[in-house]
């Protein structure tokens, strides 16, 4: 199968966690993974950044695809279900909106900058040795930790549930991955589903029976 | 590429994610996603040989018989 520039993207997710090692700092790049979803959804109608760009899905095929780390075993039901997939991505942003918060009391200067990343919301880990001081004010780098740290949670759970069940589990229910289908969905809301020239492709619209699948 | 008479790749589309995974691994690009909501396979390309079943993170990928 040829091969283009984007399916190499998951280098770039390795870089990214690797460069947080050395300088917290680098975590805005970060910024890049939720604002390019949102964006492209939001213009072209399409989870296009899901389907070729992910560079943290291209990540988990190939360790647990190629590198065989994953069991391969079914998602359990619930996690595939909207209560699930809706509720992780509203705890996920609320837990967001307080990484936003601590950013903000350090530049009102009611809080210090905390040099910590939080693993899995809850585990405090000393980072200090990723932060080298900043030109900007210290809650440039609060905010990049906090970044970080959803970042390294996100990847953790990933890796958890990619090596329970299947390699790109995480797809299941990645809260950017839901936004992103919520953004195609209220832009498809006046659009037939199956197109004009979808059906010239030889594609089918008729529901077949058997339990939805179609 | 062998072809499996008879069975045909379903998606159960309310609960497909949509992530494409399928999509790259199809031999036969009898998979698209439209309108990034859900996958539709192209049944008239579909050779049936489930690897987009296998794959399918949600597991909503199944290998159906169908008459031909």
């Amino acid at each position: 199968m040829k091969k283009f520039w984007y399916d190499y993207l998951w280098i770039a997710s390795l870089l990214y966690l690797a460069l947080g090692f050395f300088n917290i700092l680098f975590a805005w790049l970060g910024m890049l993974c939720f604002l390019l979803p949102l964006i492209l959804s939001a213009v072209k109608g399409t989870k296009i950044y899901c389907n070729r760009y992910c560079g943290r899905g291209q990540l988990f095929a190939l360790l647990g695809g190629s590198l065989g780390l994953s069991r391969k075993k079914d998602i359990p039901g619930w996690m595939k279900k909207k209560w699930f997939r809706y509720g992780f991505l509203s705890f996920f942003l609320t837990m967001f909106a307080l990484m936003l918060w601590n950013t903000y009391l350090v530049l009102a200067g009611a809080e210090s900058l905390k040099t910590a990343v939080s693993l899995l919301w809850v585990f405090k880990l000393p980072w200090s040795w990723a932060y080298h001081g900043t030109l900007f004010h210290p809650a440039v780098a609060q905010f990049a930790f906090g970044f970080y740290s959803v970042m390294l949670t996100s990847t953790l759970l990933g890796l958890l549930t990619m090596i329970f069940f299947k390699p790109r589990s995480w797809c299941v229910y990645c809260p950017m991955g839901t936004m992103t289908q919520l953004i195609c969905k209220g832009k498809s809301k006046n659009c037939d589903f199956v197109t004009d020239e979808t059906h010239k492709n030889g594609y089918s619209d008729k529901k077949e029976e058997g339990g939805g699948y179609s | 590429m062998n072809r499996v008479r008879g069975k045909k790749a379903f998606v159960k589309q309310e609960e497909c994610v949509a992530c494409g995974c399928c999509v790259k691994l199809c031999p036969a690009e009898a998979i698209k996603i439209l309108n990034g909501l859900a996958a539709k396979v192209d049944r008239i390309k579909c050779l049936g040989c489930g690897k987009c079943a296998k794959e399918c993170p949600a597991s909503v990928i199944r290998l159906q018989e169908v008459e031909e």
